[in-house]
């Protein structure tokens, strides 16, 4: 599941950000920071995610994505049933 | 040739999209020209037929030079007057730069029918792998090379950056204008801190229901803040050019965007005093895609009457700009921050944001700057008017 959830965040981070090493990043570095992602391209990131994992991302919860190990907790909770 | 920047002197035919004898409508693209701030389209400002083609892909031209003759439609006769596709509309923007009638080059005429049928999407690809698409045979309609064939010879990812764009030349464009700017215009600069609360009280009840896809920025807001205060505030929309200040009826807003990898281009919103919140989103996702893609079009890089700058909601408090001629003025506004504020005799946590202004001392002076500055603030805290 978890794993999923990575693979599906790698690959949308490199879809915005062609140039992103993402194993090789920090894994609690700051996500946008990391991979110099503007506004525009977080909230783009934002829709990826929404549309592939099915996870609705209310604009409050954005701070709970600042790194990549949070994006996954986070996502991972959204996930589950109920 | 079209001048899409301030500074630009020539530029490389890459592409024609049209051929002679094609029907061709005021805006529609008809060829991709390459400058030192990458590859742009170039959008045909007449209804017509498009006659002879004058300038064959890969020429290097000046600017000025006509690429092809058009036909005008309306026009009748057997000789008709043939225009100039672009020139016409560089005579407009430049005004003392009107071309003379189109003249064939003197470089002899390559024969447009040899030239290797392709997709523009194969051209495209097969610039970015440095793939010859003479040394290609085509899958595609009539022996076309379509993009699977050059998949097909070339197993190599494609560049990151895309074909056209060379940074160390968008670098000199820049300092070129920059330097520019800097010797002629004699700048002055204002700044104001500005409460932001309402605006992002009202984009959160906006987008609370709102799918991301559907979300509103605060770039859109900001956009249509400035937009709007430019109606009654003429002296900082239009251009300066030959001694003289022309101001423009229309708003076209310039948005400063970074390149991934480094460099900026400031493509215009057009009209956006007239574009909803929504609207501005789209078209400020479509710029920032197509910027980075290397697909903006002439007129986005001609029209600016005046530009905004923002390092978004990360990076710095504040941000003065340089202004980009022959425009004369440059927004700037930095991240909202939460600072302590005094409402009301007491403290309290707003969100503020610094927002400058740099203008054109030769068109303006700083008590229409500050009103200019203020019509913004005030419109910030009545978002829901916007």
């Amino acid at each position: 599941m978890n794993d999923d959830i990575r693979k599906t965040l790698a690959e949308e981070i490199v879809n915005i950000a062609p140039e992103a090493d993402v194993a090789a990043a920090d894994p609690d570095a700051d996500l946008r920071e990391s991979f110099d992602l503007d506004s525009m391209d977080f909230l783009n990131l934002i829709i990826a995610l929404h549309k592939r994992l099915g996870i609705d991302i209310p604009e409050a919860d954005y701070a709970r994505l600042s790194s990549l190990n949070a994006a996954i907790t986070y996502l991972t909770e959204r996930r589950k049933p109920g | 040739m079209p001048s899409l920047g301030a500074d630009m002197e020539a530029g490389t035919l890459v592409e024609w999209l049209k051929k002679p004898g094609d029907a061709v409508s005021r805006g529609e693209i008809i060829a991709v020209v390459e400058t030192q701030k990458g590859a742009i389209e170039i959008e045909v400002f007449e209804n017509g037929i498009i006659g002879e083609i004058l300038v064959q892909p890969g020429t290097k031209v000046p600017v000025g030079q006509p690429l092809a003759q058009i036909t005008v439609v309306g026009e009748t006769g057997k000789a008709p007057a043939p225009a100039a596709v672009a020139p016409a509309r560089t005579a407009i923007m430049e005004g003392t730069r009107a071309p003379g009638p189109p003249v064939a080059p003197a470089a002899p005429a390559v024969t447009a029918g040899v030239r290797r049928l392709a997709s523009p999407a194969a051209r495209k690809l097969a610039a970015e792998r440095g793939i010859d698409l003479a040394s290609l045979s085509g899958s595609g309609p009539g022996g076309a090379v379509i993009s699977t064939d050059i998949a097909a010879v070339s197993k190599r990812p494609p560049a990151s950056r895309k074909p056209g764009l060379d940074l160390a030349e968008m670098r000199k464009a820049i300092g070129a204008a920059m330097a520019r700017s800097k010797r002629e215009i004699p700048h002055y600069y204002l700044g104001t801190s500005i409460d932001l609360s309402r605006t992002m009280a009202f984009l959160e009840r906006t987008n609370a229901d709102r799918p991301p896809d559907r979300r509103v920025m605060i770039g859109a807001v900001l956009i249509k803040t400035v937009a709007l205060a430019l109606r009654r505030a003429s002296a900082f929309n239009g251009f300066f050019r030959d001694g003289a200040f022309v101001p423009s009826k229309a708003i076209h807003v310039g948005v400063a965007i970074a390149l991934r990898g480094g460099g900026l281009v400031a493509p215009a919103i057009h009209d956006a005093d007239g574009l909803s919140l929504d609207d501005l989103m789209a078209a400020t996702r479509d710029l920032v895609e197509r910027s980075r893609a290397g697909r903006l079009r002439g007129s986005e890089m001609m029209d600016p009457t005046i530009t905004l700058t923002s390092l978004g909601d990360r990076g710095v408090d504040s941000v003065v700009g340089v202004i980009f001629p022959p425009q004369v003025a440059i927004v700037g506004f930095g991240r909202p921050a939460v600072r302590p504020w005094v409402v009301g005799g007491r403290v309290e946590p707003r969100q503020i944001l610094q927002a400058s202004l740099a203008a054109d001392h030769r068109v303006s002076d700083g008590h229409a700057g500050a009103l200019f500055l203020a019509d913004i603030d005030r419109m910030l805290q009545e978002p829901d008017k916007l």
